[in-house]
Formats: C-alpha cells, sequence, structure tokens
C-alpha cells in the first residue's frame, strides 16, 4: 500500500440532475475530482469550473509547422537543389506551391491535434483503464471525490450531500496507485 | 421586457438619409473632379479611348478586329463602340457602378432567403431566434429586380460587350466582309438573343432575369405569409410547408444562381468564361450576406432587442462567416490556378487585365487580404467569434471587400484602363446601402424580430456550443 486513493462516487443516472448536482457540490464546497459519463453531457465542463482546452492552440502551431515546413521543402526542391521550368513559370512560382502547403497545413494540424490529445489525456494502446465503476461504459455518470483532497470535510457529510443532490447510489472506493 | 418589434425610429431614418446623401454629394464630385469628366471635352480624345477600350477588351485575345481601321468604321457605321466611346468617363462609370452595386445587393437580398431556406431544409433548430432577420433582407428583390431591368434598358449597351449589334452579320450590306464580325461571340448569341438573330433584342437574356426575379419574388411571398400566419395561429403545420417550399426554392436557387452570375457579371466578358464562375459569385454573395446577418443581428442586440440571442447564436454566425470566406478562397484560388497553370491565352487574358494591370492588381491583392487574411486571421479563435466588437469589424471588412471583389469582377471588363476608384465609387455604394439597409429595416419593423410560434423555439433556446 504504498499509494492509495481514497473516493466517495457518487452514482447519478441522469444528466439533468448530474448537472445541477454539480453546482450544488461545488457550492458546497466540495473538490470534485472527476465526472465521468457514458456520453458527453453538454455544459458539464462549465460547471465542473474547467479551464479552456489548450489543444487549439497546439492546433495552431502545428498548422503554422505544416506551413513552413511545405514551404521550405517546396521552394528548396523546386527553386535549389533541382531547378526545373514547369509551365514556363518561375522556379519559385508560390502559387503552384499553394495546393501541397495548404494540404501539408492540414495534415500537421489535424495529426497533430489528435498526437497531443493522446499525449495530454494519457492514452495508449497497452494503458489499462482504470475504471471506478463499471457502469460508467453503460448508463450511470459517476462522480468521483478524492477524500484527501477535501481534508477537512467529513465523509458522512460529503456522502449525504451527494445523496441530497440526486445520488441514486453512494459507494466508497480505495484505488491503488 | 425587451421590445418584440423593431423600432424603425426617425433618428435611425435621419441617419440613412443623411448616408444616401453624403453618397450623392460624393458622386457629385467624383464628376466633377478632372479625373472623371476629362473625356467628355472633346471628339479626338473620344476616339482615342475607343482604341484603348479595344485593346484592354476581350479582343486582345482573340482576334478578328484590326484596331486601326475598326475605329474608323465603327464611327461610321454609327453603331455601338463609337457611342461608348463618347459617352465615356464619369458617366460611363457611373453606368458601371451602378450595375457593380445593383448586383452585389441583389446578391444580399437572395441570400437572405437562400439563408432562410436553408434552415427549414435542413431543419435548423438554433436560428430560430434570427429568421426574419434574413427574410427582411429578402424584401429587397422587388426593387432589386426593377431595378435591374431598368438598369439593363437604360445603361446595357455600356456594360455588356454583345449588345453591340455590330459584332454579328458576317458582310456588310454592301456584300464587304464587315470588320467587326466577332466569331465567338456570334457563336455564343442564341444564349442571349434566342429566338430572335443576334443583334436584335436579347429576348432569352431578359426572359431569364424576370423569370428568375419573379420566381425568387413568388417564393419569397409565400415564405413570409406563411411564416407571419404561423406567428397569428401557431402549430407546426406551417413549419412543415415552409419545408417544401424552401426545398423546391433551393432547388431554383441552385440554378438560377449560377445562370445569373453568367448573365450578369460573366457575359461581360463575353470571349472568356469560367466553369467555376457560378459557385464563385454564389460564394462571394453568401459570405457578404451572413456578413450582413451577423452585423444586423449583433447591433439589434446591442441596441437591447433579441435578448435570447446569445453568444452561442453569435458564435455560430462568426463561424458561418469564418469558414465561407475560407469558402470563398477556396474557390476564387481554384479558379485563379487552373487559369494561371494551364496559361491559355484566351482564358488567361481575365487575370492579365487584373493581375499584370498597374490600375487592378493593388485591388486584386488587397481583395486576397480583405477578404481571406483578415477574417481568417481574426476570427481564427473561439473568443473572437463570442465577442460583438470582433463580429462588427470583420462583417464590415467583408462587406467592404465582396464589393470591391465584384467591383474587380466588372470594371476591367467594362472600363479597362479608364477604370478607376474614387468617391465615385464610394458614392455609389453608399447611397445602395443607405436605400437597402432602410428597406431591410423598414421591412423588419413591420413584424416580430422573433417567429413566436416557431416550433423549433426551445431548440434554439438550449442551444450551446
Amino acid at each position: 500500500m504504498s499509494d492509495s486513493k481514497n473516493y466517495i462516487l457518487g452514482v447519478y443516472d441522469d444528466e439533468d440532475v448530474l448537472l445541477k448536482a454539480v453546482g450544488k457540490i461545488r457550492g458546497a464546497g466540495i473538490k470534485i475530482d472527476e465526472v465521468y459519463s457514458p456520453f458527453p453531457v453538454h455544459g458539464l465542463d462549465e460547471e465542473l469550473g474547467y479551464k479552456r482546452s489548450r489543444l487549439p492552440i497546439a492546433a495552431f502551431m502545428f498548422g503554422a509547422l505544416g506551413t513552413t515546413l511545405a514551404l521550405v521543402m517546396q521552394i528548396w526542391m523546386l527553386g535549389v537543389d533541382w531547378p526545373m521550368i514547369i509551365g514556363g513559370k518561375n522556379h519559385v512560382a508560390l502559387p503552384d506551391f499553394v495546393p501541397v502547403t495548404f494540404e501539408l497545413t492540414v495534415l500537421l494540424a489535424a495529426f497533430g491535434m489528435v498526437g497531443t490529445f493522446f499525449v495530454s489525456s494519457d492514452l495508449k494502446p497497452w494503458k489499462k483503464p482504470n475504471l471506478l465503476d463499471i457502469r460508467i461504459t453503460d448508463d450511470k455518470h459517476i462522480m468521483a471525490i478524492d477524500l484527501s483532497k477535501n481534508g477537512a470535510m467529513a465523509e458522512d457529510v460529503i456522502s449525504s450531500t451527494l445523496k441530497d443532490s440526486g445520488a441514486v447510489e453512494v459507494n466508497n472506493k480505495q484505488v491503488e496507485e | 421586457m425587451a421590445k418584440e418589434i423593431f423600432d424603425f425610429t426617425a433618428g435611425l431614418k435621419k441617419k440613412l438619409t443623411i448616408a444616401f446623401v453624403v453618397g450623392a454629394v460624393l458622386l457629385l464630385i467624383g464628376a466633377m473632379l478632372p479625373s472623371g469628366g476629362h473625356h467628355e471635352e472633346g471628339g479626338d480624345h473620344g476616339s482615342d479611348h475607343v482604341e484603348n477600350t479595344h485593346g484592354t477588351d476581350d479582343h486582345a485575345a482573340a482576334d478578328s478586329h484590326d484596331e486601326g481601321h475598326g475605329n474608323a468604321l465603327a464611327e461610321a457605321s454609327g453603331e455601338g463602340d463609337a457611342e461608348a466611346g463618347h459617352g465615356g468617363g464619369w458617366f460611363k462609370r457611373f453606368k458601371i457602378d451602378f450595375w457593380i452595386n445593383n448586383v452585389y445587393f441583389t446578391g444580399l437580398a437572395i441570400i437572405g432567403l437562400f439563408f432562410f431556406a436553408i434552415q427549414y431544409a435542413a431543419q435548423a433548430g438554433w436560428s430560430a431566434y434570427i429568421l426574419r432577420i434574413p427574410l427582411a433582407m429578402s424584401h429587397w428583390i422587388l426593387p432589386a429586380g426593377i431595378l435591374m431591368v431598368i438598369t439593363y434598358f437604360l445603361f446595357g449597351h455600356d456594360i455588356f460587350h454583345w449588345t453591340h449589334s455590330d459584332l454579328y452579320p458576317q458582310l456588310l450590306e454592301n456584300g464587304q466582309p464587315n470588320p467587326h464580325y466577332d466569331s465567338i461571340i456570334a457563336g455564343k448569341q442564341a444564349y442571349f438573343f434566342w429566338p430572335l438573330e443576334g443583334g436584335s433584342f436579347p429576348i432569352f437574356f431578359i426572359l431569364r432575369m424576370v423569370i428568375f426575379f419573379g420566381a425568387w419574388y413568388l417564393l419569397f411571398r409565400k415564405l413570409r405569409s406563411l411564416s407571419l400566419a404561423e406567428d397569428e395561429l401557431g402549430g407546426d403545420s406551417y413549419w412543415f410547408k415552409m419545408r417544401k417550399v424552401s426545398a423546391v426554392f433551393l432547388v431554383i436557387f441552385a440554378v438560377s444562381s449560377s445562370v445569373s452570375a453568367w448573365d450578369w457579371i460573366m457575359s461581360i466578358d463575353t470571349h472568356w468564361f469560367s466553369t467555376m464562375f457560378g459557385w464563385y459569385v454564389f460564394a462571394s454573395w453568401f459570405v457578404s450576406g451572413l456578413a450582413f446577418i451577423t452585423l444586423v443581428t449583433v447591433l439589434l442586440k446591442e441596441a437591447g432587442y433579441l435578448p435570447q440571442v446569445t453568444a452561442n447564436h453569435l458564435h455560430d454566425l462568426g463561424k458561418f462567416v469564418f469558414a465561407f470566406s475560407i469558402f470563398w478562397t477556396y474557390v476564387w484560388f481554384s479558379q485563379f490556378l487552373l487559369i494561371y497553370y494551364a496559361n491559355i491565352p484566351e482564358e488567361s487574358v481575365y487575370f492579365v487585365e487584373r493581375f499584370l494591370s498597374d490600375h487592378y492588381s493593388p485591388f486584386f491583392f488587397a481583395n486576397i487580404v480583405i477578404n481571406f487574411f483578415l477574417p481568417f486571421l481574426v476570427l481564427m479563435t473561439r473568443d473572437a467569434k463570442r465577442l460583438n466588437v470582433f463580429l462588427k469589424l470583420v462583417c464590415v471588412i467583408v462587406l467592404v471587400g465582396h464589393w470591391l471583389d465584384f467591383y474587380l469582377m466588372m470594371t476591367p471588363g467594362t472600363l479597362g484602363a479608364e477604370g478607376k476608384f474614387g468617391l465615385t465609387e464610394v458614392g455609389m455604394y453608399m447611397m445602395f446601402g443607405s436605400v437597402f439597409v432602410f428597406v431591410v429595416l423598414s421591412a423588419l419593423s413591420k413584424f416580430n424580430l422573433v417567429p413566436k410560434n416557431h416550433p423549433m423555439l426551445p431548440e434554439a433556446k438550449h442551444h450551446h456550443i
């Protein structure tokens, strides 16, 4: 038992109840560790007070990298390394380079975004998912509250707040890390 | 409690009247400036400039014309080019500007109806609050149609080279070969003059114009009355009826918008053609229409109307403007790249007139910067699409930018090297714009700002992105 976490899990069976519950529980001063749900719930991230994802910034950077790479590649290949006359145009004829530049921009932005997402959310093929409750893959929403992060708060207060907010079950779970 | 009906106040009317008067004054100043009127001074000058228009016109490409004696004969026959030459200068600019603005604002009007119809055909719910704005825009269809027909009859001869009847007969009356005969235009005569002879009355062309405006107007009246009846009586039966009418309109619009782009714009450069032109003009119209809808929505919201419209609805409108700016660029560039790459003289002359001309190349590049780079970079982030100030900025840029796009489509083919951009153009744009906005706002003040029994209102209310 080197590292273990004690969770209180609130089980909800309706996303509208869940959305309202998140506000109530955060209003009561309880820190929610994470909410797991089988499908995207609109507005949940705002209720949980999550910061906006920085993924678009990564996408822009990867896109800009794609633009640069595409232009450098084409200018170097067709202008420096092996100049060729194509259709009587200049060696470095920018309009000709636009389609390739566009495609590489999109490609790198898309791949970069997917890659960044995998890395930042620690997704990998060999990852063993640590499900707090198997029912989040079916029809239940689970609100996980980490007891260690709510030090001063008594366990039974948290449980009763969860119940009051509409949780159909409240369970305890210890997770080995 | 916010007002449910737009109040078209006297103050607003006064502002629009002032804009109109300022436009008219600018137009008159433009006429009096030396660069405007000097062509009318003398006959010699006039004939020089016939040659000028010839050199820069489509004739440069494929040619049966010999410029030297072509001019003399044009004067002798008293038909066509000579007249265009003498009536040139500022008045000719006036005529072309009138046509440019009429085509541009016609586009805004039909895009209003197109946007409205698409919301019904696609069963869109998010847009239910703002549907009355595009509907109000389509009130311009009738005035635009009337203006279009009148303008054609008054100014058509200066706008469209194909109206010159000396281009069509192969032989003159005395049996000599006609030096003005243009085999390419003569080959296209049926498109304008069917079932009559080339050079007579363009029945087919006028018929298309009248039928398109008629169909748009009738379907607009139908959709408008259904939408207003829904306000009174409620129920979802109107929504289903409007879906059907919208689908019919969209099919008609798909064909008519393309054909009208060929008729009213592409036929100016009569020799030249592009198979992408319909799309290109549609893209330009659509993005300016979207910008106008967004701008009016934001301004109404700032004036205290439409309290139901949230940042989520504005976000979607912003995405539309952003996405269709890119779409316009895509179509514009596809047309340019193919012609540039293939470099066939008959095709590339279009871009030689624009891209390589001292006159138009600054506008040519400004066109890309204003209509692509600015909207693309300013509206890229999520926040920008949700903030009024950025939306207003981009919408104004796009509205002006696409006017410039239409200017670039029509001026080089008609005015050639004489084409200018000055007070005349600005004044005409202001005059047309203020009348258009006046018509749209007075239409908007005649019904509920929000279609109050629209079955999609709850969906619009919960719209969240």
